[in-house]
């Protein structure tokens, strides 16, 4: 691994206070991330996966500096995002960017279209006026969409149509790294593969990295060069793209990949259904986070949380049970 | 009705079709959505319709007034309504109360709405920065509201023009101040679930400042509840500066206020009933329009009622 990453995130944890009982006294911890590393290079887009809650939203606003991390650093091409303040922090803003999951609730619901995407230009001082009308219209040319839309509000318009608003915004500071906050998930099945060959179309040409979240493997594997699945707070497994798929190492990638439907009734295959649910991640017990739902599960899984070790280049796995 | 049938399909699809294109060419903004549906309210307009008329009638006071509102006249004294010369008829001391009651509405009004002004402002103010910003001056402020809240509104008011002293602009300070808990209470609220919003959060993944996020995302988003009560409030005010004034405590006698004219009428209302009568059917008025047009307001502004 390259020491110069683009990106890379040393020891990430995020743990939220939970209080309860009389005056809120007693406190336990909802440990959203705990302790995750990775690195990113300049370019590539990293897909992140896993269920509902298991911390990945909470990894992505650690990230771009939204939130504040428990302990654990993200570098910036050696900068570190959270000890910046004042205008160090604000030209960190400029080269980190977010497109939300729910394309109803991030915009603003009474402010024109127009004045949404000129927004960050304001704010950066980076255009006025007619020259950031003309650079607004410039910016909804690139996602698709007409001049026309600038005086509109966002609620005469479709969930594709203001996810493209989302991006445009986004574009306008022109970032180099993206956080894809689960961006179509919220978006009809035929809208998903145009946002998402938008998306990719704005990556060669502007040369953005990604961080795309979601919670199924089969839209991150469409877009993503490597992939990261997640569970309760910690990472699983991160491999290349076709490696993850095609030689999945971890129980939990397994029983994910077998979960992907195909539209084949003639193909059968063994299906791995996990039985319980996703344990809480407040106060979460030692060992290994999938144990209570592992089929593979030993004693010393219940012990000895595993550390991520590589396994063939570029296969990370955080597993007892694997490669001995 | 075999013919009619596809006929009445096709005048709803050929209406949605013009909905639709009206849709492309308007450029709807929340605002206008909102004065759409107000004008389809016929209760809320006619209350508008009433309200502006009595503004109007108000400022014109100095122009369509037969008389001085002050003017003393003993030999036309306590007459009664439809007199003529004097239609409403003349007071304990021949003063004309047509004239009287316009120019005591101009200052009713005023009150109502510069009280609910100065109430709206700094309950906004406070609602907004403790709704934002939490913590230490959330707590604070908050406390401070429910102590105002917990007291009975007149006796607070009279506390208050107590210490100020009598007067119309201190029973007016006053029963601003006796607002502002309302105004902070109702900003505080769509505050806190507004600062969650995706939209604000993307305002500050962009870096906006708190300045900016307060004043050109959260408030125009939390305005409109504040109108709703706003409009509402501005009855409540006029009703609590008229007490004040009927109590002594507000506008002093000579003064051609609703308030006053009703306490002077209190003496005499077995002998001339309409002293208190009239402006009593004054204050009615103004309070049951605004009343009528802020809840047509609440209706059009409120997003969960749109179809």
């Amino acid at each position: 691994m390259p020491d110069s990453a683009f990106l890379e995130v040393r020891n990430l944890t995020k743990y939220f206070p939970v209080r309860h009982g009389v005056f809120g006294r007693s406190i336990s911890w909802l440990k959203a991330v705990d302790g995750v590393s990775f690195s990113m290079n300049r370019g590539e887009t990293l897909g992140l996966v896993g269920e509902s809650g298991c911390g990945k939203s909470t990894m992505g606003r650690l990230i771009i500096g939204l939130l504040a991390p428990t302990s654990g650093e993200v570098l910036l091409e050696g900068e570190n995002v959270h000890a910046a303040t004042g205008e160090r922090k604000k030209q960190l803003h400029r080269r980190m960017q977010i497109i939300f999951q729910d394309p109803y609730g991030s915009l603003n619901p009474r402010m024109p279209v127009g004045e949404i995407i000129a927004e960050p230009l304001y704010i950066h001082g980076l255009a006025r006026g007619e020259q950031a009308q003309k650079r607004v219209r410039q910016l909804l040319d690139y996602v698709g969409l007409g001049s026309y839309c600038m005086g509109r509000y966002p609620h005469e318009f479709s969930g594709g149509q203001r996810q493209r608003i989302g991006i445009a915004r986004a574009l306008a500071v022109e970032p180099d790294l993206i956080v894809c906050d689960e961006p179509v998930s919220a978006l009809d099945v035929s809208i998903q593969s145009q946002v998402l060959n938008l998306l990719s179309e704005l990556q060669d040409e502007l040369g953005l990295t990604y961080l795309f979240i979601a919670h199924g493997l089969n839209v991150v594997k469409y877009i993503s060069d490597r992939v990261g699945v997640m569970y309760l707070g910690k990472l699983m497994e991160l491999a290349p793209g076709d490696e993850l798929y095609s030689n999945p190492r971890h129980p939990y990638t397994r029983a994910l990949l077998s979960a992907i439907p195909i539209p084949d009734p003639k193909v059968k295959r063994e299906r791995i259904i996990l039985s319980g649910d996703v344990p809480s991640p407040i106060d979460p017990p030692p060992g290994c986070r999938f144990y209570s739902r592992c089929p593979e599960a030993d004693e010393i899984c219940a012990r000895e949380s595993p550390e991520l070790r590589e396994l063939d280049s570029g296969h990370l796995v955080a597993c007892h049970r694997v490669g001995g | 009705m075999s013919t009619q049938m596809p006929l009445e399909n096709d005048g709803v699809k050929t209406g949605h079709a013009n909905d639709d294109f009206a849709w492309m060419e308007e450029q709807t903004s929340p605002w206008k959505d909102a004065w759409r549906r107000l004008k389809k309210d016929r209760v809320a307009l006619m209350g508008g319709i009433v309200l502006v008329c009595i503004i109007l009638l108000s400022v014109a006071a100095p122009l369509i007034a037969p008389y001085d509102p002050n003017k003393v006249e003993m030999a036309a004294r306590l007459l009664p309504p439809g007199t003529p010369g004097h239609i409403l008829g003349t007071d304990q001391l021949g003063r004309d109360m047509l004239s009287r009651l316009l120019y005591g509405g101009r200052i009713s009004v005023a009150v109502g709405f510069i009280a609910v002004g100065i109430a709206m402002f700094f309950g906004v103010l406070i609602g907004l920065l403790a709704g934002f910003y939490r913590g230490l001056f959330d707590a604070i402020s908050m406390r401070c509201m429910d102590v105002l809240m917990a007291f009975p509104y007149v006796l607070l008011a009279i506390a208050i023009i107590a210490a100020l002293g009598p007067g119309l602009i201190n029973a007016m300070i006053a029963v601003s101040i006796v607002g502002i808990p309302y105004y902070a209470r109702i900003v505080r609220g769509t505050v806190l679930s507004l600062r969650e919003r995706e939209f604000i959060e993307a305002q500050r993944a962009l870096g906006a400042s708190n300045f900016r996020i307060i004043f050109k995302h959260i408030l125009p988003n939390a305005l409109s509840p504040i109108i709703v009560a706003g409009t509402l409030d501005v009855g409540w005010m006029i009703i609590a500066a008229a007490g004040m004034s009927f109590l002594g405590l507000g506008a002093q006698p000579p003064m051609a206020e609703w308030g006053v004219m009703l306490g002077e009428g209190q003496k005499l209302i077995l002998v001339a009933p309409h002293i208190s009568l009239l402006p009593g059917i004054a204050i009615f008025l103004v309070v049951l329009s605004l009343n009528l047009l802020g809840d047509g307001l609440r209706d059009a502004l409120d997003p969960r009622l749109r179809q």
